[in-house]
């Protein structure tokens, strides 16, 4: 299965979709083992690395950049629908 | 491990040796350019300021004209002056000091004129060349050279991909005892807090705090309804959710060391290591002001690409993406974009280090091949 994501730093719940990913389609990147995707997830958008409880922090560069709005689950697009600044 | 620059009297370090003829006052540019039209191997800076400003305005042109000057790929210094301006040809000769450099002053009405002004400048900047040609490489440390980071035209991967892998470079520099200056505080709007954190002690974390908060204040009231277009609709829609994110993105190429210093616009570092400068986040405002605080050498990511340069300071420019490096590769330096395609950062982070040495060391970019050479000084009020 070939990489289809970039996840900054290790501590990130988050990474970005370096393709297109549809719902059901294998999520992986380096160093990891891999998920599937639960929603479809646009090209350069956040993709959850694990399941994101309301108001926990939404993690990129190793940073709370956001928080969940609603539970996200592993594998769902994580946009602008689902965190708040 | 060393580079090959060029040491000054005080023990600064060019990593370029230029003679540069700049103007005191805008009125003086005609002369500047006309010397730097029969010496084409002169550096010239001209500019829009030096009189017809208020004093505030007056004291940040002065002192970074004075850090251009100063600036260690600066051989020497012909300061072009009119006679009756505000920042006059020998107070900033005196400001540039002659500590570590020969600097020379020209004033075009106590010349007779542009004609008589132009020659006689030519006389003085051929001189200099002469000498400074006498001067030769030598091995120095890192600690000697300051690196700007900048990035402008930014597209959805350059915080995925240039200015990750800038910030990794960033902390080699920093711990090759470097000063990396990282810059543009309208991009670190949304950050506050996690720049404040990595402040070395709680009153420069407290001063970090401030000044991104009134940077955003300023923004919301004079870009107004615009103001939102620092996260811009076409940031949302390339998957950007927050200015937080978006603001990470900019502030990763400054690597992850503590910060040591908060300077002023064009103001010089005093310590080693990672340091922040107030500067706007457009382009060349941001670099002028990095050179004018000492910065030898920059590194430039890019998404949609840009040529900028500087007449004195090499600008590496780094491509976010391979579609950009492909298109403009007489302008790009680097190809980020690998990285997406699984090219492990540190394998990219040797390859710019190398380039980084090869750069300090003398290879022209290409933006210096180009002759990319552009200077805005960033002043915060009206003329008068």
């Amino acid at each position: 299965m070939s990489r289809n994501i970039i996840r900054i730093h290790p501590q990130d719940n988050v990474a970005v979709a370096v393709v297109p990913i549809a719902r059901g389609d294998w999520v992986t990147g380096t160093g990891m083992e891999g998920l599937p995707a639960v929603t479809d997830i646009p090209r350069h958008h956040k993709v959850a690395l694990a399941d994101i409880a309301p108001d926990a922090p939404i993690v990129k560069y190793g940073e709370a950049i956001a928080r969940a709005r609603t539970a996200i689950r592993v594998g769902e697009w994580v946009h602008t629908h689902n965190i708040i600044a | 491990m060393d580079f090959l620059g060029y040491r000054r009297k005080s023990g600064a370090v060019g990593t370029r040796n230029h003679v540069l003829v700049m103007s005191s006052v805008s009125c003086a540019n005609g002369v500047v350019q006309a010397i730097g039209r029969e010496l084409p191997e002169v550096k010239t800076i001209t500019h829009t300021e030096g009189c017809g400003r208020a004093t505030a305005d007056v004291l940040i042109a002065k002192r970074t004209l004075a850090g251009l000057g100063r600036n260690p790929n600066v051989a020497a210094v012909l300061v072009v002056g009119l006679g009756c301006e505000s920042i006059k040809a020998d107070g900033l000769a005196e400001a540039i000091g002659e500590a570590d450099k020969p600097v020379e002053t020209l004033v075009i009405q106590e010349a007779g004129g542009s004609v008589k002004a132009t020659a006689a400048g030519i006389g003085i900047a051929r001189r200099m060349l002469i000498e400074a040609g006498q001067q030769r490489r030598e091995p120095c440390p890192w600690s000697a050279l300051t690196v700007g980071m900048e990035c402008g035209g930014s597209d959805a991967l350059s915080g995925l991909t240039a200015n990750c892998l800038v910030g990794a470079v960033a902390d080699w520099l920093v711990g090759e005892g470097a000063t990396v200056i990282l810059s543009e505080t309208t991009e670190m709007i949304g950050t506050e807090k996690i720049l404040a954190k990595r402040a070395t002690d709680p009153r420069l974390a407290s001063e970090i705090v401030d000044l991104i908060q009134c940077q955003r204040r300023r923004t919301e009231e004079l870009l107004g309804e615009r103001a939102g277009m620092v996260i811009s609709p076409g940031n949302m829609e390339g998957g950007l959710s927050t200015i937080t994110e978006k603001s990470m993105g900019c502030i990763v190429k400054g690597g992850t060391t503590p910060i040591r210093e908060l300077v002023a616009y064009g103001q010089t570092p005093s310590q080693k290591g990672l340091v922040l400068m107030d500067t706007p986040g457009s382009d060349i405002f941001s670099l002028t002001g990095m050179v004018a605080g000492g910065a030898q050498l920059m590194l430039f990511t890019t998404g949609r690409g840009t040529p900028a340069g500087f007449p004195t300071v090499p600008v590496v420019k780094i491509a976010s993406n391979s579609r950009l490096y492909a298109n403009m590769t007489d302008d790009m330096d680097l190809d980020a974009g690998p990285l997406i395609d699984g090219r492990a950062l540190a394998d990219a982070r040797e390859e710019l280090i190398g380039l980084v040495l090869a750069v300090a060391a003398g290879d022209p970019t290409k933006a210096e091949r180009n002759r990319q050479e552009m200077v805005a000084i960033h002043t915060t009020g009206p003329a008068f």
